[in-house]
C-alpha cells in the first residue's frame, strides 16, 4: 500500500476542514440533481448549497458520481 | 423522443400502458447515452453493461416515482439514479474479491514517512510540514479506535469506496460515515492543539 503526496494533502485538506453540521451520503445525494442543476446554469452552487459541496468536498465516492452526472448532463446538453 | 416536462415524464410513467412503455423507451435511451458519457473513463464499462444499468436504473426510477419532488428536471433526476446504479455495481465488481486483512495491512512505520517533508520548502515550511505529520501519525496510532483506524486506512489511504467497505465490517453506509468523520475531528483537534490554523495547515504542503 502506498501513499502518495497528493493523497496525503487530500487527507490533510479533508480533516482540516471538518465541520460539525457536516451531512451524509443520503442527504446529499437527495440534493445532487438540483446542486448539479446549477452547477450547469453557472451558477454559485457551493455557496447556494454549501452542506452538499461540503460533502462532495470530504467524500470520494459521492464526488465521483457527481463529476460523472456532470459529464453526462454536460455532453447532453 | 419526444420532449416531455416533468409533470408529462410523471404522468406517462405512473399507469402501465402505451403511454408508459414509449416513456421507458424514450427513458432507456437517454439514460443509455447519459451513462455512456458518464463512464467514458472506465474503460472496463461494456455497452452490455450499460445496458443493464439503466434496465436496474429504470426500475428504480419506476420505484421511486413518488420521492421525485420536482426540484429539478426529471432526466436530471433520472441520470443522477443511473449513474449512481452504475457506481455502485461497478465499486462492487472492483472490490468484492479484496478482503479486509489485505485492505488494511499496513508495514510497520509505513504510515506518514518522514519524506513528505519537501526539502526544497523554506524552514518555517518544512517546520510546519513536521507537525502536521506527527500529529496525523499520533492520533492515527494512539487516538482513533480500532475501528476508526481501519476505516480511515481502508477508505483514505487504500482508496476502498464505503459502500463495499461498510459490507465487509458488518456495518452500513452511515455508520462508517460517521466513525471516518468523528477520525477527522480528532485529527482536526489534534492539529489545532498544536496551534495551527487552517490555513496554516492548508498552506503547508502548498496545496
Amino acid at each position: 500500500m502506498t501513499l502518495d503526496l497528493n493523497t496525503l494533502k487530500r487527507i490533510v485538506r479533508q480533516s482540516i476542514t471538518t465541520r460539525e453540521d457536516e451531512i451524509g451520503c443520503r442527504q446529499c445525494f437527495e440534493q445532487l440533481d438540483r446542486f448539479v442543476e446549477m452547477t450547469l446554469a453557472g451558477k454559485n452552487a457551493a455557496e447556494a448549497m454549501p452542506l452538499v459541496q461540503d460533502h462532495l468536498d470530504h467524500c470520494g465516492d459521492c464526488h465521483q458520481e457527481f463529476e460523472a452526472l456532470l459529464d453526462a448532463l454536460r455532453a447532453l446538453e | 423522443m419526444i420532449d416531455r416536462n416533468n409533470d408529462e415524464w410523471i404522468a406517462a410513467l405512473s399507469s402501465p400502458g402505451p403511454q408508459r412503455d414509449a416513456a421507458l423507451v424514450d427513458l432507456r435511451a437517454l439514460l443509455v447515452r447519459g451513462l455512456g458519457y458518464a463512464m467514458a473513463r472506465h474503460r472496463n464499462v461494456s455497452g452490455a453493461d450499460i445496458e443493464d444499468f439503466a434496465q436496474d436504473a429504470l426500475l428504480k426510477i419506476l420505484d421511486g416515482l413518488k420521492s421525485f419532488r420536482g426540484e429539478s428536471r426529471f432526466t436530471t433526476w433520472a441520470h443522477k439514479v443511473a449513474v449512481h446504479v452504475a457506481f455502485t455495481e461497478l465499486r462492487r465488481r472492483r472490490w468484492r474479491d479484496v478482503s479486509l486483512d489485505e485492505a488494511t495491512s499496513l508495514p510497520e512505520g509505513s504510515l506518514l514517512p518522514q519524506k513528505w517533508i519537501d526539502p526544497s520548502a523554506k524552514t518555517e515550511q518544512q517546520a510546519m510540514q513536521r507537525e502536521i505529520l506527527n500529529a496525523m501519525r499520533h492520533v492515527i496510532a494512539n487516538e482513533l479506535t480500532d475501528k476508526q483506524r481501519q476505516a480511515f486506512i481502508t477508505v483514505h489511504i487504500r482508496g476502498m469506496p464505503m459502500a463495499e467497505l461498510a459490507e465487509k465490517m458488518n456495518t452500513n453506509r452511515n455508520a462508517l460515515y460517521k466513525l471516518l468523520f468523528d477520525a477527522r475531528k480528532k485529527l482536526k483537534k489534534q492539529m489545532m492543539a498544536k496551534g495551527l490554523s487552517a490555513q496554516d495547515v492548508l498552506a503547508a504542503f502548498g496545496s
